[in-house]
């Protein structure tokens, strides 16, 4: 289901806001094109908070061993293999929402 | 024994000349130099690059001091020679030295034509002519302010362009009806003004000087219609006259130019001459490839009898604007026995145009897209007969005999002798030979193995084909290594280029510079960043997001995303009331780990990110600052106890290193800067393995430098020793802004020492006295904007979206 977290203006351009949940902190990231993408805040590499790393074009480099992932997929790009999950983000009059997959809260609980 | 040589003057063509005598002859002439400029000889074609800021005045040396040393040559800078005494056969130079001679060869080149209008000598009102004259412009050009350049020509075009990189707004004041009128046919001049305008240089043509007129000093220029245009720099291009003062009073025959036979002899038999102030066969040159030539023969004819004579030959001009392309070369004036093809693409921006006679090419004119030019140029010289090709010629190489477009195959089906590097004379077979026969692989090998395109530059991509087509696969052409892979321009080029064409934001950079990626990458994003910071302190705003993250939270991230925090202990110095002030944080927040760092200093692991405000806050309360021990900044000034205490003190290395901590905190560097102070030669504060450390001795400070104890392992070198603590930060505070102006991004001071030099860092921060004092005065003015503690800031409100998450979802609300 679709939780809205705040608006596009609160998240930093070329930057990102993380959003803590019970499955785990999702990294949320605006480029500097005003694109919206989240992704676990988990490197696929060493678990390095993505949230915390530069961004750049449509990608993000993890700030712990400068592996490179795609925000659109949350695959590592490059020579690098590897991938962390992507959320579903949606922004609506400047609202950002995340969905979150029901089934984990289920299996959480 | 050696016959003694002297020349009056340092040049291109004497320089030139030097090269090919010691090269034939090793060893049979002492030579002695007079140089009228206080310098050694540099690339005089490159001044424009030197005033648009592409190149710098380094970048343009020929020949070095060292190469002076080596050959045994005496060079007096800065004398100009006011006498030569040919019974006595010596010159005397205007500082009264006077040297004897076997063999004189006069080169004293030319000078700038004034044109004899009141004003002409207000202040104000240069030429342009040399490096003084490029220096003059930059001064000036820091104004902003209005400049009229008199002459559309060549060095009067390049100086416009070079003031308007500069951010001056230019007037150029041309008096034919089109510019470049002896290079160009009015169509191409036509284009040409279009380009030059289309930089937002004014142009004004059919346009007479009357007056420069401004009291006291040059303020604006009168034209002959009562005009007049405002400026506080009027740059007179008008010509040049070959210099040929001395020559005359020394009464040798003189014409336009000195007048010398086909060997470059003058009437005196003992005195040669060559360079702009000769003039052989009637004509006098301005063009370094004739220049070249008169070299070589004048090298020839010291050596002895035989047959190289100076040969006239049409020399083709081009113009060294970056991004205008324009060639000319030979005859192209409209007659009754002459043809013409012209081809036209105005979208496009292309003029081409090619003067025939009797089926043979006399004239090229090419704009816009000249990489046909040397073709051109070698089917003129070889006056071959283009009546087969006649219908595709204009089109180029590339459509004759049906090849493909391809740049490479256009230079494999270059002949042998075709002409590369019109300024050397250096041909296709000479420069291939060269590859193979001494295995080069290194663009600068090429150049230094054959000259071609060690002049002017403009052939240099003919030459990187011709290693490609010669090496193949081995050649590697990024003889710079780019910053990353947004752009092909490595980062001295970045860094001079920010400079010159005041860029001030990162996304001007990418623009100007033509980065390759929309926002760059973590590699050029952050060096870009720095170097704005260090470049414009009180103009550019830092930005945030191109910031690694220790550098934007201000706290160094461990391996599971937690931070540490390491306070300020100046010099190393602490209280109990610091240390309990410490003690109570790392309980309040529970942080895990406390250790005493290798710059002494206390640091606090494991601390999540939403507890650094709340950290940092209790550690201001009691005093402390951030110790930038996360930053490419100043981290630690390490020292011992000094005479306060310890009995071997020689000084008060304690006081010292808190002194140059408290002065220095807060700087931005290209890399982290640890340094020491060590109060005696026993060093117990390790200085002499730091970024920068002193070692105190009885007789003042021993300041080092370009140490290393990471993954390389470096003493320092010694800078020199100074008497006084306030001497030895000054010097200090210099060396580190000039690592901060020079240094690559992420690039210790070691490293960087290597690359300019020890010598040099040594000439320009302890022996040029006004230098260190400009340095130190631009680390001061920046440090006006730096020095604001980054913790004090966050814990009052800054950037407060850093430390907390935008949202919760908790259970609750995740099972509406």
């Amino acid at each position: 289901m679709w939780h809205e977290i705040g608006l596009l203006a609160d998240i930093p351009r070329r930057g990102a806001r993380c959003v803590t949940t019970p499955q785990g902190r999702i990294a949320v990231f605006r480029t500097a094109e005003d694109r919206v993408f989240a992704l676990m805040n988990r490197c696929p590499h060493r678990g390095g908070p993505l949230s915390e790393g530069i961004v750049h074009g449509n990608s993000v480099t993890c700030p712990l061993h400068n592996w490179v992932i795609s925000l659109e997929t949350g695959a590592a790009l490059g020579a690098d293999e590897g991938s962390t999950p992507a959320i579903p983000v949606r922004i609506v009059d400047g609202r950002v929402a995340i969905r979150l997959d029901e089934s984990h809260r289920i299996a959480a609980e | 024994m050696a016959r003694k040589l002297v020349i009056i003057g340092n040049g291109m063509a004497p320089g030139r000349m030097l090269e090919h005598l010691f090269e034939a002859a090793p060893g049979r002439f002492e030579v002695t130099i007079f140089n009228a400029e206080p310098r050694v000889n540099y690339d005089r074609i490159m001044l424009s690059p030197v005033l648009s800021g592409e190149k710098s005045y380094d970048d343009i040396v020929i020949h070095g001091d060292g190469w002076y040393i080596q050959n045994g040559v005496t060079l007096y800078k800065g004398h100009r020679v006011v006498a030569i005494d040919r019974a006595a056969r010596t010159v005397t130079s205007d500082q009264g030295v006077t040297e004897g001679y076997d063999r004189l060869v006069i080169a004293t080149g030319s000078v700038p034509f004034i044109i004899p209008v009141p004003g002409a000598n207000l202040p104000g009102v240069i030429t342009y002519r040399d490096l003084d004259d490029v220096n003059a412009m930059l001064l000036a050009a820091q104004s902003r302010q209005r400049a009229v350049v008199i002459g559309g020509g060549l060095l009067g075009l390049e100086a416009a362009a070079g003031l308007g990189a500069r951010g001056m707004d230019v007037t150029v004041i041309h008096v034919m009806p089109t510019l470049m009128e002896r290079q160009l046919d009015p169509a191409a001049g036509y284009l040409l003004q279009k380009a030059i305008e289309a930089r937002g240089i004014k142009v004004l043509t059919k346009a007479s000087t009357k007056a420069i007129v401004g009291d006291g000093k040059a303020e604006g220029v009168e034209l002959a219609d009562g005009t007049i245009v405002p400026a506080t720099l009027v740059v007179m291009a008008v010509g040049i006259r070959p210099n040929a003062v001395l020559a005359r009073d020394a009464g040798l025959s003189v014409n336009r130019g000195i007048v010398t036979d086909d060997r470059m002899a003058t009437d005196d038999p003992n005195i040669l001459s060559i360079g702009e102030c000769a003039e052989v066969g009637g004509n006098v040159y301005g063009l370094v490839a004739p220049l070249y030539q008169m070299a070589r023969v004048a090298a020839a004819a010291l050596v002895g009898p035989g047959d190289v004579r100076f040969v006239h030959a049409d020399t083709p001009t081009k113009l060294k604007v970056t991004g205008i392309d324009l060639y000319s070369v030979g005859d192209f004036a409209v007659g009754d026995d002459r043809e013409e093809i012209v081809l036209r693409d105005a979208s496009a921006g292309i003029y081409k145009r090619v003067v025939l006679r009797d089926n043979r090419i006399i004239g090229t004119v090419l704009y816009g897209e000249t990489s046909d030019g040397a073709w051109f140029a070698d089917l003129q010289k070889k006056q071959a007969d283009i009546a087969e090709m006649r219908d595709t010629l204009i089109f180029g190489q590339a459509f004759q005999g049906g090849a493909a477009a391809d740049p490479l195959a256009a230079v494999a089906a270059l002949a042998d002798d075709a002409e590369i590097c019109g300024c050397n004379g250096v041909c296709k077979g000479k420069i291939v030979t060269a590859i193979t026969s001494k295995g080069l692989t290194a663009l600068d090998d090429v150049r230094a193995h054959t000259k071609a395109s060690a002049s002017c530059g403009t052939c240099t991509g003919l030459v990187e084909k011709l290693m490609v087509l010669t090496l193949g696969d081995a050649y590697n052409p990024a003889a710079v290594q780019p910053m990353c892979s947004c752009t092909s321009l490595g980062h001295d080029e970045v860094r001079r280029l920010i400079k010159a064409k005041g860029l001030k934001t990162i996304p001007a950079v990418m623009q100007e510079l033509e980065w390759k990626t929309s926002c760059g990458c973590a590699k050029c994003r952050p060096a870009l960043n720095y170097y704005l910071v260090c470049d414009w302190p009180d103009e550019y705003a830092d930005d945030y997001q191109s910031r690694f993250v220790n550098e934007r939270v201000h706290a160094n991230i461990q391996k599971d995303g937690t931070y540490s925090v390491v306070p300020r202990m100046w010099g190393g110095v602490t209280s109990a009331q610091e240390l309990r002030a410490i003690a109570d944080v790392v309980d309040k927040f529970a942080i895990p780990a406390v250790k005493v760092t290798g710059g002494q200093r206390i640091d606090m692991l494991g601390i999540r990110k939403e507890d650094l405000p709340g950290v940092w806050s209790d550690l201001q309360k009691a005093g402390f600052v951030s110790g930038h021990a996360y930053a490419k900044g100043l981290r630690t000034v390490k020292t011992c106890v000094g005479t306060d205490w310890c009995r071997f003190g020689t000084q008060d290395s304690t006081g010292l290193g808190i002194r140059i901590e408290k002065f220095m905190w807060g700087s931005w560097t290209p890399a982290k800067v640890k340094m020491a102070v060590s109060g005696c030669p026993r060093n117990c504060a390790e200085a002499t393995c730091k970024d920068v450390g002193v070692i105190c001795v009885d007789s003042g400070f021993e300041v080092h430098f370009a140490g290393a104890a990471g993954l390389d392992i470096k003493g320092t070198e010694v800078l020199g020793l100074v008497k006084t603590e306030d001497e030895a930060l000054e010097v200090i505070v210099a060396l580190t802004q000039m690592y901060r102006e020079q240094g690559r991004y992420l690039e210790r001071i070691y490293k960087w020492a290597k690359r300019i030099g020890v010598d040099e860092i040594r000439r320009q921060i302890l022996d040029d006295g006004e230098r260190r004092r400009a340095y130190y005065d631009r680390f001061v003015f920046s440090q006006s904007f730096a020095q604001v503690d980054p913790w004090a800031e966050r814990v009052s409100g800054k950037d407060k979206h850093e430390f907390r998450p935008i949202a919760t979802i908790g259970y609750a609300e995740a099972a509406e």
